[in-house]
């Protein structure tokens, strides 16, 4: 443990969790841009949700007369919850003291606090949108997260680790073409798909209550309170893209705190992050938003991938 | 010098308890003596138990001692080992929260038609019953202490017995406690013939072969599996925990069922010894499946108490998931690995009594307020009950195993000592575990959408009946009671490492190893395995989480923005929302209920009554009742229209009979 | 056996063999007809690929030849033959789903734990590789069997069958390194013999009874069945009346 409480190793922690709250609305810009241009429209700049995160924290907030307290405490929770997990995903650098502190599954267990509190606020002033986004949004969860920890497990069962660090060393030790993380890596991106809100599960760009999930919780909040919702949401985006990014194709990141790594390290996963991106963009411009009741066989389907990868691990890889 | 210390703060429990129970009687004449002297007395018998638990958890060893009491053959032997500290203790951290919260709530059956005599005097008893049966060293004492105990709930299940389904209830749990009990002295029984005694030093050295151990384990599992409420076993939890009064059902979800948890372990773990990793994957699954079912189940229900009686299903499904992964482990040679998910299973039995307790105790002031168990008719109650709230959200978040607090600690622990299943030599036990634990995960996320749901619906939006937009906030000893387990909630979230230090000498008694590792790294980081393995630090994350919201606070809320203005919900223009528009608890659990609906039995209709107004009516049934419970009541009918033909009505057929078998006895004796 | 220590061929057989298992739980699960042909033309393509693979490893260079008759016949010519007959047997837009298809899967993970637990006893260690891709072979078999069960249109059982055959030759090559040429050649034209039969038959059993469903052959027995109703359940009733 002693390596890890070095100054060095938390100020690129710090680094990195202040990395994650810049970098995540850099990546939306990116994405609506390029889905704008795929649907041959300009799109707005590429910074523009800067932009609307600065109009809504310096606008006031209103709040129902039936909201309770938990209203107001609600967005401070979630923001806080996910930006604590998204600090734990390594971004630039591999060993982290963060890493340390919370593992994968204390991610995933952050990330469902997140959840909670947000399907709360939705149900807290009393309206129907607050209750039906909380409604799906909990059985869009509750199918997803068995099939995250399945592919998480798969990871674990051949790194032999849940750390993060452990698992990312790992995969930059001995390179060799697993299908179980093959399918992993399938299962996780149909999960992130459903878990950030994006189509086919949820359009995060709509605001009619047929095609609501994430939005219809999020309907009664103004002001600083839904900048600090839209800006949790866009670093829990940027949290999948990170997971899937640094654990599957790793290389290029910071295995030391020397300067020159980090800046390599960086650059490499903005790069990574950007091609993500894109490849998000052209999937939500050809497919479209599914109806709720389907979403169940799209989540078995990153299920059975998950389930696919254990086996293969089990079967293909260990076969003792 | 520990031990004599332990074991007289567990006699003056016991006794304390009795106590309570005895002054009780007097109630008849005051009826004021059941909340200003029995439910304090009570209150005291909780924490003598919790000293002596801890007192037994500190010491290095056993104590012993033989009571005056019992057969003229077998004097009764109490022991107190770190284990029966561990239960004690769990038992006497509820009792405490009860002993607070019970005057307050006992006042309101005051004026009631119902008897104090028997809510005082049977809940004495019931917490006698539990004390004896873990401090128990042989099977007699261990066997009447259980009946004492299943008895004395049967009575406070029964309370209110003018309410036929209470009676109903009351009378499945006898039933169904009985069967159990059967099947707990029949593997007494088992063990009793190898060994050469009741006592437990005898069974323990019993030399069994592995046919007989293996019977042995399937009578105690049967019936201790049926006590804890596991799935097929489970019909009577939903019935009897909702209609005993709050208290009591706090007692019996968060305590009973862990005395349950008890037996079984002593059973198992330490009378039988050597365990076989067969056990274990019947264990597992069995715990899988009612950790599932029990979640699904709660997620339909609209009564709150029986939905947390449905969770308490699932969360015993929990514990004995880890349970079974440790007989898996301990009986394929990987001793470490097993000793861990033990000590997962023990943190899920202290954080299970902690919060289901909480729950309860909540539901029970909820009642105490609106007079309402249904949540359809809640709404609101945040802002009228402030501290019950509060208490109850810290419950729901501990139940949903989120990080910080305490729920989350033992998955956490449950599914690292999964994840060590690479480990095995099996590819089958490799394979299946992690499914396992896939369906834990699953029943995690249920558990969440569960308790948004209760906590959405009974306490935020508006109120959806009159009553419920009455209510006021409960007396104080009602509001300590619930905050000191919401406390030990977050507490036992924070410091891991603390809790399974002292837990730790469990298993280094029952099964010679213990967690090294857990707490090498200082009292900071939890590492079960390794730090490379896996390491959780709560207490930073705590910290980490205040900083940031202190930092997003702080920078937020300064300048001409603090503000914060008062204005209607959005309406999409049409009328103002009323309390009807809100999503219902039936509502909000649709999406999930159409998902997993095979499940369960459930009808749904829609009709139009005289008056044209519509109807729209849903029933939930549980599988088992047609899947088990149906064939095995149709078998027992059977059986007994055979039997019947016994009864001829004729005296010289009667006399016949006890001829014969006179007969027959002088010649088996003979 | 570590993945890691393994020639890049070798993993690349494994990550194949795997993929081929994705395709045969597609195919089980898959709802609309013409996407359960063209995961089996997948399927196809892909045991071409591990014959190529393999063929490259250099032992067997006769296995060129047998990827590209695999490829012809598997991915292409017997997927278009199966497409001509929907489209004249008017089932395009046929969409046929599985009653419990949750059960169904769970069934068929079960029958892939089950496969490895057969080939487990061949313990040799340089065997090991081989063993386990012998285990997923067995694995497609059997899961090509569930399908023939489990689906009830024709046209989809006749892809169970195919798959069967898939797996029965990964097996073949992954194992034995193929078989003779001779054994091949034969083998293919009589999977080949048997789609034709199947088209002509399928046209006769339409006109017999007037649908493709294999459940209605039993038009040709008498059955009957009564249900019993089954007493005392306990139920929670939510009765939530609306005003007008």
């Amino acid at each position: 443990m002693d390596h890890l409480l070095t100054m060095a190793a938390w100020g690129a922690a710090l680094l990195q969790a202040l990395l994650y709250a810049a970098l995540a609305p850099l990546l939306v810009g990116w994405i609506r841009k390029l889905k704008a241009r795929l649907q041959n429209r300009r799109g707005a700049p590429v910074l523009q949700p800067y932009r609307d995160l600065r109009k809504l924290l310096l606008k006031e907030a209103r709040v129902a007369h039936t909201a309770s307290p938990l209203f107001r405490v609600a967005p401070y929770i979630v923001f806080v919850a996910i930006w604590l997990a998204a600090a734990t995903v390594p971004l630039v650098a591999v060993s982290l003291p963060t890493a340390a502190i919370a593992d994968i599954i204390v991610l995933v267990g952050l990330l469902a606090l997140a959840r909670f509190f947000l399907a709360l606020a939705g149900m807290d002033v009393g309206t129907a949108f607050g209750g039906m986004g909380a409604s799906r949004e909990m059985l869009v969860s509750a199918l997803a997260e068995p099939a995250m920890l399945m592919a998480v497990f798969t990871l674990a069962m051949s790194a032999h680790s849940t750390n993060l660090a452990s698992v990312i060393d790992y995969q930059l030790g001995a390179f060799a073409l697993r299908p179980s993380f093959l399918f992993a890596l399938g299962g996780l991106i149909l999960v992130a798909l459903a878990e950030t809100g994006r189509i086919p599960v949820d359009n995060p760009a709509t605001h009619l209550e047929l095609t609501m999930i994430h939005e219809a919780m999020l309907l009664e909040y103004s002001g600083r309170h839904l900048a600090l919702m839209e800006w949790a949401a866009q670093i829990k985006l940027l949290l999948y893209g990170a997971l899937i990014a640094n654990i599957f194709f790793p290389w290029g990141i910071a295995r030391s705190f020397a300067p020159i790594d980090l800046g390599i390290g960086l650059a490499v996963v903005m790069l990574k992050l950007f091609a993500l991106g894109a490849a998000l963009a052209l999937g939500e411009t050809v497919l479209a938003k599914m109806r709720l009741f389907r979403a169940p066989a799209f989540l078995n389907l990153a299920l059975l991938l998950a389930l696919l990868g254990l086996l293969s691990q089990v079967i293909l890889e260990v076969g003792a | 010098m520990n031990a004599p210390v332990a074991l007289v703060l567990a006699a003056l429990a016991v006794l304390l308890a009795l106590l309570s129970s005895a002054v009780s009687v007097f109630a008849v004449r005051a009826p004021r003596i059941v909340r200003l002297l029995a439910m304090p007395l009570f209150g005291l018998a909780g924490l003598a138990a919790l000293a002596a638990g801890l007192a037994a958890l500190f010491q290095d060893g056993v104590a012993t001692a033989t009571l005056p009491l019992g057969l003229p053959w077998l004097p009764s032997r109490v022991r107190l080992d770190a284990l029966s500290g561990f239960f004690l203790g769990v038992i006497g951290v509820v009792s405490v929260a009860v002993g607070l919260y019970g005057p307050a709530y006992v006042r309101g059956f005051e004026r009631g038609r119902d008897s104090l005599t028997a809510l005082g005097g049977f809940a004495g008893l019931f917490l006698a019953g539990m004390l004896l049966v873990v401090l128990a060293d042989d099977a007699f004492l261990f066997m009447v202490s259980w009946e004492v105990m299943s008895l004395s709930s049967y009575f406070l299940v029964a309370f209110q017995h003018e309410n036929a389904a209470n009676r109903r209830a009351a009378f499945l749990y006898l039933l169904m406690a009985h069967i159990g009990g059967l099947a707990i002295l029949l593997g007494y029984g088992v063990l009793a013939s190898f060994g050469g005694g009741f006592a437990f030093e005898a069974m323990r050295a019993a030399p069994l072969t592995s046919g007989w151990a293996s019977i042995a384990f399937v009578l105690a599992f049967l019936g201790f599996g049926m006590k804890a409420g596991l799935v097929p076993l489970h019909a009577w939890l939903p019935e009897a925990h909702p209609a005993a009064p709050s208290h009591i059902s706090a007692l019996m979800s968060g305590v009973m069922l862990k005395v349950a948890v008890y037996g079984f372990i002593r059973f198992v773990f330490d009378l039988l010894g050597d365990v076989q990793w067969q056990w274990g994957v019947a264990v597992l699954v069995i715990g899988g499946v009612s950790a599932l079912i029990g979640v699904l189940a709660a997620l339909m229900q609209t009564d709150l108490k029986r939905l947390l009686a449905y969770s308490s299903v699932e969360n015993l499904g929990i514990i004995f998931i880890g349970l079974g992964l440790a007989l898996v482990f301990l009986g394929t040679g990987h001793a470490p690995l097993g000793t861990l998910a033990f000590v997962a299973a023990l943190y899920h039995v202290l954080n299970h009594a902690l919060f289901k307790g909480l729950l309860f105790l909540g539901a029970g002031a909820i009642l105490h307020s609106t007079h309402e168990r249904d949540l359809e008719q809640m709404g609101g109650l945040l802002r009228r009950m402030p501290w019950t709230g509060l208490f109850f959200l810290l419950g729901c978040i501990s139940i949903s195993a989120l990080p910080p607090f305490n729920g989350f600690v033992s998955e956490w622990l449950t599914f690292q000592a999964a994840l060590q299943a690479w480990q095995l030599e099996s590819g089958v036990l490799r394979s299946l575990i992690p499914i396992v634990s896939a369906l834990l995960a699953l029943t995690g996320a249920l558990v969440a959408a569960t308790f948004v749901k209760v906590y959405g619906v009974a306490f935020l939006g508006q109120a959806r009946s009159r009553h419920v937009r009455r209510a006021r906030q409960v007396p104080f000893g009602m509001r300590a009671g619930q905050g000191w387990l919401a406390l030990l909630c977050l507490l036992f979230g924070v410091l891991p490492t603390a809790v399974i230090g002292v837990i730790n000498g469990i298993p280094q008694q029952l099964l010679g190893a213990g967690l090294p590792q857990a707490a090498a790294h200082g009292w900071l980081w939890l590492t079960p395995v390794s730090p490379a393995t896996a390491s959780y630090s709560a207490p930073l994350v705590v910290v980490l989480l205040a900083l940031l919201a202190a930092t997003a606070l702080w920078s937020l809320r300064r300048g001409a923005v603090r503000r914060v203005r008062r204005c209607d919900a959005w309406d999409c223009g049409f009328a103002p929302p009323t309390p009807r528009m809100q999503y219902t608890a039936t509502a909000f659990a649709q999406p999930i209920r159409q998902v997993f609906g095979l499940l369960f039995h459930i009808e749904e209709s829609v009709g139009r009554r005289e008056d044209g107004t519509l109807r729209y009516q849903l029933s939930i049934g549980d599988r088992a009742w047609d899947l088990f419970y149906a064939p095995v009541m149709r078998a027992v009918e059977s059986a007994s229209r055979r039997v019947v033909r016994l009864q001829s009505g004729n005296v010289r057929v009667y006399l016949g009979w006890t001829l014969a078998t006179l007969v027959v006895l002088l010649w088996i004796i003979s | 056996m570590n993945i890691a220590l393994l020639p890049l061929l070798q993993q690349i057989v494994l990550v194949l063999a795997a993929l081929v298992l994705f395709t045969s739980f597609v195919l089980l699960a898959q709802a609309r007809l013409v996407a359960a042909i063209h995961a089996f033309a997948w399927q196809g393509a892909l045991v071409a690929a591990v014959t190529t693979v393999v063929a490259a490893t250099g032992q067997t260079p006769h296995l060129y030849f047998s990827a590209l008759l695999t490829l012809a016949l598997k991915a292409l010519l017997i997927p278009w033959m199966l497409h001509r007959l929907t489209r004249r047997l008017a089932l395009d837009r046929h969409v046929e789903s599985l009653r419990r298809p949750a059960l169904v899967i769970m069934a068929a993970v079960a029958l892939v734990i089950f496969s490895y637990w057969l080939v487990l006893p061949i313990v040799q260690q340089e065997l090991a590789y081989t063993r386990n891709i012998v285990a997923i072979s067995l694995a497609v078999v059997l899961i090509g069997l569930l399908m023939m069960v489990f689906r009830q249109q024709a046209v989809a059982q006749v892809l169970g069958f195919m798959s069967m055959e898939n797996g029965l030759f990964l097996a073949a090559v992954s194992a034995t390194a193929g078989m003779p040429l001779v054994v091949e050649l034969g083998v293919a034209f009589d999977v080949l013999v048997a789609m034709v039969l199947f088209g002509v038959f399928f046209f006769q059993i339409r006109e017999s009874i007037d649908s493709l469903d294999v459940d209605r052959l039993n038009r040709l027995t008498e059955t009957t069945e009564e249900d019993e109703a089954i007493p005392g359940r306990a139920t929670t009733s939510v009765v939530a009346g609306e005003g007008g």
